[in-house]
């Protein structure tokens, strides 16, 4: 930038494209300011920061619930151990999230909205984001006491009774087809190699230029990542249809 | 008596004082207008002229300026609850009722104050959400992607840090679930697979290292109150600091 000769100070820039910050941007920052403000001050009014009695350890409440944006994390609890819902997972979406532009090789879509372009990339978030809004949505609304699915039109104050009868996938394939435990706990291990193996080897078969574009590193960090945030739907299913616990049991941990 | 006002005021535009603060002379001149505009912290702040298209609401949402705003509101709100709490487990709580109940605009203060909070994550995600949606994040904004997911975590952890220090029973049990899941840290939690293989006791892992003890207590309380009031939003005025440099380097993402 430099100072010219002239009326007016100018840059380099073609004169259509810009405009002057001062006074259509500021004007733009000045109006929203003004709505955000007078809206927390106007909600604040009537949505009261909540305080209830003081810590005491003899009393917890029932249920406990986190703030409405962990909540996604608490409700996949139910279907996952702690060092999944509450560690591995909220790792693996931030540096899944973190690796988004490096692992979307489609140049087209920059700077406007577009679906036609950039189908997949758009469905895969989509998914993404209607999954984590899926379980908040559950978390607020539907858990109550012990945390049991609670209708709107259920009693809160009258409790369920608790779930019995989950079993692992290696104990039903034990029972089911009459082999050992051993056997049925490598079958297990089998399916779930079988779930990752399938999903990164068939579509590298089917979508040949998807395959090309990204090579090999970037496909199968993408796949890797896309095939853990499907497992999540495809466990709570398998827990809410076959009453299954864990996929997967090893002495060290359970999925 | 116009007469004198134009004195004082030539006057006051010569000394060095006026010089001193603003760094261009008072006449009209193309020089002095060009120099207002180049000298004008503002300017640094903002681009002298911006993308037409990137003004539009329509484009942005607004979404990440009032994620700024948020932070701002937050910053000063939580200041002025910081003359009033004191991070004391014997206190804290009387200090909170104090706030809400005896001191002048309190509870406006702590209400607006919890309302950004929970608003900045909601705010922060759907500017997530539109900068996904517009492609935002394509060569060369790959990094200040990267910069806002930190930024995002950021926000999540902040919230959550203060969620402990009214030292009520929402605060303690919610932190208390939260903290229970370090120790289930896969390698660095007790509980966590292969942590006791690692030699991680209930008085050495990072849950231990996050509450100062292996209850929620005196050290956890002033822990949350250092990290939320202090050390986090530092850090986040450093990622802000680049997140907005990087969208002047780099050019709004607009439509050309």
């Amino acid at each position: 930038m430099e100072l010219v000769k002239g009326t007016a100070p100018a840059t380099e820039k073609e004169p259509e494209d810009t405009i002057f910050s001062w006074p259509h941007l500021f004007y733009v920052e000045l109006i929203a300011v003004l709505v955000v403000t007078a809206a927390l001050l106007f909600l604040s009014l009537y949505v009261g920061a909540p305080l209830e009695e003081e810590v005491g350890r003899d009393t917890t409440p029932n249920p406990m619930k986190a703030p409405w944006y962990f909540l996604g994390l608490q409700e996949l609890l139910v279907f996952f151990d702690p060092w999944i819902a509450g560690v591995t997972l909220p790792a693996l979406i931030i540096i899944g999230l973190m690796l988004i532009p490096f692992l979307d090789t489609n140049p087209k879509g920059s700077g406007s909205y577009t679906f036609s372009e950039r189908k997949l990339a758009v469905s895969v978030y989509a998914f993404g984001l209607g999954l984590w809004t899926a379980l908040i949505v559950i978390g607020v609304w539907f858990r109550g006491l012990d945390w049991s699915w609670y209708w709107p039109w259920n009693d809160l104050h009258v409790h369920k009774p608790p779930i019995v009868g989950l079993k692992d996938l290696s104990v039903i394939f034990a029972t089911k087809l009459g082999i050992s435990e051993f056997l049925g706990n490598t079958l297990s291990y089998l399916l779930v190699l079988v779930y990752f193996a399938v999903g990164l080897i068939i579509p590298v078969f089917i979508f040949k230029r998807f395959y090309n574009r990204l090579g090999i590193i970037r496909y199968v960090t993408t796949m890797v990542l896309f095939l853990i945030m499907a497992g999540i739907p495809v466990k709570i299913a398998l827990r809410l249809i076959f009453s299954i616990k864990y996929v997967m049991v090893t002495p060290w941990f359970k999925i | 008596m116009s007469n004198l006002l134009q004195r004082v005021s030539d006057w006051v535009t010569s000394t060095q004082v006026y010089k001193a603060i603003f760094r261009h002379g008072y006449e009209d001149t193309p020089r002095n207008r060009s120099l207002t505009t180049f000298s004008n912290v503002l300017y640094h702040l903002h681009p002298v002229k911006t993308r037409k298209e990137s003004i539009r609401f329509r484009y942005t949402w607004c979404m990440g300026g009032a994620t700024l705003l948020l932070f701002v509101v937050l910053t000063v709100t939580g200041l002025l609850l910081m003359f009033y709490y004191v991070p004391d487990t014997r206190r804290a709580y009387q200090d909170i009722k104090d706030i809400m109940n005896v001191v002048s605009f309190g509870s406006t203060f702590r209400n607006v104050h919890r309302l950004a909070a929970h608003g900045m994550v909601l705010t922060v995600w759907l500017h997530m959400t539109r900068v996904f949606l517009t492609g935002a994040y394509k060569p060369p904004r790959e990094f200040n992607w990267v910069v806002g997911v930190i930024l995002l975590t950021l926000t999540l952890v902040l919230s959550w840090t203060g969620y402990l220090l009214p030292w009520d029973q929402l605060a303690f049990w919610a932190v208390t679930v939260g903290t229970k899941m370090a120790g289930d840290t896969p390698l660095f939690g007790v509980e966590g697979p292969f942590g006791r293989q690692l030699g991680m006791r209930q008085d050495n892992d990072i849950k231990f290292m996050l509450l100062g003890g292996t209850e929620v207590g005196q050290n956890t309380l002033i822990r949350f109150y250092v990290l939320h009031c202090v050390v986090l939003p530092l850090v986040a005025v450093v990622f802000l600091v680049i997140h907005y440099w990087r969208v002047r380097k780099d050019g709004f993402s607009g439509p050309l």
